[in-house]
């Protein structure tokens, strides 16, 4: 007796007849014809494939890497630049990580520890000049807020902090006047000018790019960039500049340290 | 099983000729359509580029962070420091994250238009998984393992099962791969989705072992293909391949009989037992 739910497999071969019944069948000689017109324009396309990427490789060079791909990571700048939404805030977190921060760079901070009475912060205006110097009460008078958020590096390593400092657009709006409002960049640097990095103006002031003193709860130490540095979920931590020296409001884009060794001026998360 | 499927219509345009068999009998029967044949091809080197870009932006942490071990205890790494080295992958990260994110986009596109031809030109059909595939899978996979020693090859169509079970599962894990990397390139603008993924961390994981997922099923896929032989392999540049209709057609009539004939004598078994214990 024959199961009534379980087809044949001469019923499930009709079925699969059907579905390629329409299929084409041709000749051995047509094939043959085929054969040799694919394998034409395969070749073709082969060699096409393969001469653009030699020209890839053989662009020349813009900051490290090849124009071309320059040229995409500008693509990628203005497309995920226009979708930005100024009110839109990375994810928190409860409570920062537990096991022990990684220092990564040292950049701009050859010396390890400097005089932190003698350091002030110079702030520097679209004209070039000077307008303004501050010490370390004057930052941390401004309003203070705390951010869980999940630091991240272009290595691929990630780590949950809690920052404390101001939000960056406070400070800004010590000089709304000075600079007009806005510029289209910031640009920062470290004391002995060896970190250079800038940042575009929609980025500096959302609410979660601060200007960090304090990192889970303590007072930033030497290694993670005492007195004050840049902390932003907003941007991998190339852009997050420490011990800041100069700030600088301007509409020129100012030298970046990571972007002239091959990486994205824009490094947006 | 129920019905009989509407056959797919089909947008290939036959060759002109009559499609009558040469002198050993053979004809050339479609096997896979004009936008396939191209968006497979146009994918392998993208593919390739990006899995390639991905290791020099993986291997730029120190550590390995897909590797098994417990804090200072480090166990393996998933991939040893000599075949990153051998492989140039080390310490090119500007270049990896170049690569990558400029090669996404047209690994993203291809992808995205492949899905497109399957929906729009109802090839998916002969893609999609069945209700037997898993289990018509099996004997597919047992049949090929043993070059046709063992087990048999189940009716099908395009497709057997196991290639139906297999392509869809890699169909998959490229909408996963470009997903996850999206939600890892822009885990604070695209945060629901990072979330969607249980977060960073996972996400990254996850975009891991697809790419792992993808470079097994290489692996697997080069071996059927050697094994086909050079018909089927041209058949993914000409869409063709030559084929004897009447042979594979009493290949599958002569397995039809085994079963056939396993049956009959399995009722017979049944049948003499019954007898047995009716007598007793």
């Amino acid at each position: 007796m024959a199961d009534k739910t379980t087809p044949t497999d001469a019923e499930r071969q009709a079925y699969y007849d059907a579905q390629t019944a329409n299929d084409p069948i041709i000749s051995a000689e047509a094939y043959k014809t085929r054969s040799r017109r694919s394998a034409l324009v395969g070749g073709v396309a082969a060699l096409a494939g393969f001469g653009g990427w030699r020209w890839i490789q053989g662009q020349p060079e813009v900051d490290n890497i090849p124009q071309v791909l320059r040229n995409t990571h500008k693509f990628n700048e203005a497309l995920w630049g226009n979708l930005h939404r100024d009110n839109h805030l990375a994810p928190t977190f409860a409570a920062p990580d537990s096991t022990p921060i990684r220092v990564n760079g040292r950049r701009g901070m050859e010396e390890e520890e400097i005089d932190l009475d003698a350091w002030r912060l110079r702030v520097i205006g679209p004209d070039g000049n000077q307008i303004g110097e501050h010490v370390m009460t004057d930052i941390e008078a401004l309003p203070k807020v705390e951010w869980t958020v999940e630091h991240k590096c272009v290595e691929g390593w990630s780590h949950v902090i809690t920052w404390g400092g101001t939000a960056f657009s406070n400070f800004a709006a010590l000089y709304a006047d000075q600079i007009g409002g806005s510029t289209d960049f910031v640009n920062f640097n470290t004391p002995d000018m060896g970190y250079p990095v800038s940042l575009d103006w929609a980025s500096m002031m959302h609410p979660q790019t601060v200007l960090a003193y304090e990192l889970n709860n303590e007072r930033l130490n030497f290694d993670h960039g005492a007195p004050v540095r840049l902390a932003t979920p907003l941007k991998y931590g190339i852009k997050q500049i420490k011990r800041i020296g100069t700030i600088e409001f301007s509409n020129t884009r100012g030298d970046d340290f990571w972007e002239t060794r091959g990486y994205d001026w824009y490094s947006h998360l | 099983m129920t019905a009989i499927a509407e056959p797919p219509p089909n947008t290939e345009q036959p060759a002109k000729g009559p499609a009558s068999p040469d002198s050993s009998g053979r004809v050339a029967i479609f096997k896979h359509s004009r936008a396939s044949r191209w968006m497979h091809w146009i994918n392998f080197p993208l593919l390739t580029i990006m899995i390639w870009s991905g290791l020099r932006i993986y291997w730029s942490d120190v550590r390995d962070p897909f590797g098994v071990g417990v804090g200072a205890w480090h166990w393996f790494d998933l991939l040893p420091d000599y075949v990153n080295e051998k492989l140039g992958l080390e310490r090119r990260l500007a270049r990896g994250l170049a690569f990558h994110f400029a090669f996404g986009w047209l690994f993203t596109i291809n992808g995205v238009a492949y899905g497109l031809h399957l929906w729009r030109s109802k090839e998916w059909k002969h893609i999609a998984p069945e209700r037997t595939s898993l289990k018509d899978s099996a004997q597919v996979m047992l049949y090929d393992a043993t070059f046709g020693k063992f087990g048999r090859l189940p009716p099908q169509g395009r497709y057997n099962a196991a290639q139906r079970v297999s392509y869809s599962l890699i169909i998959f894990l490229g909408a996963l791969v470009v997903l996850t990397g999206l939600a890892i390139y822009k885990p604070t603008q695209l945060s629901f989705l990072t979330a969607s993924f249980g977060g960073y961390e996972n996400a990254r994981a996850i975009h891991f072992f697809t790419t792992m997922g993808f470079l097994l099923f290489f692996v697997v896929h080069i071996m059927q293909v050697l094994r086909a032989g050079w018909g089927n392999f041209a058949s993914m540049v000409t869409g063709y391949e030559l084929e004897s209709k009447k042979e594979w057609q009493a290949r599958i009539a002569m397995s039809r009989a085994e079963d056939a004939m396993e049956a009959e004598l399995a009722e017979q078994a049944n049948a003499s037992t019954e007898e047995v214990s009716n007598n007793g």
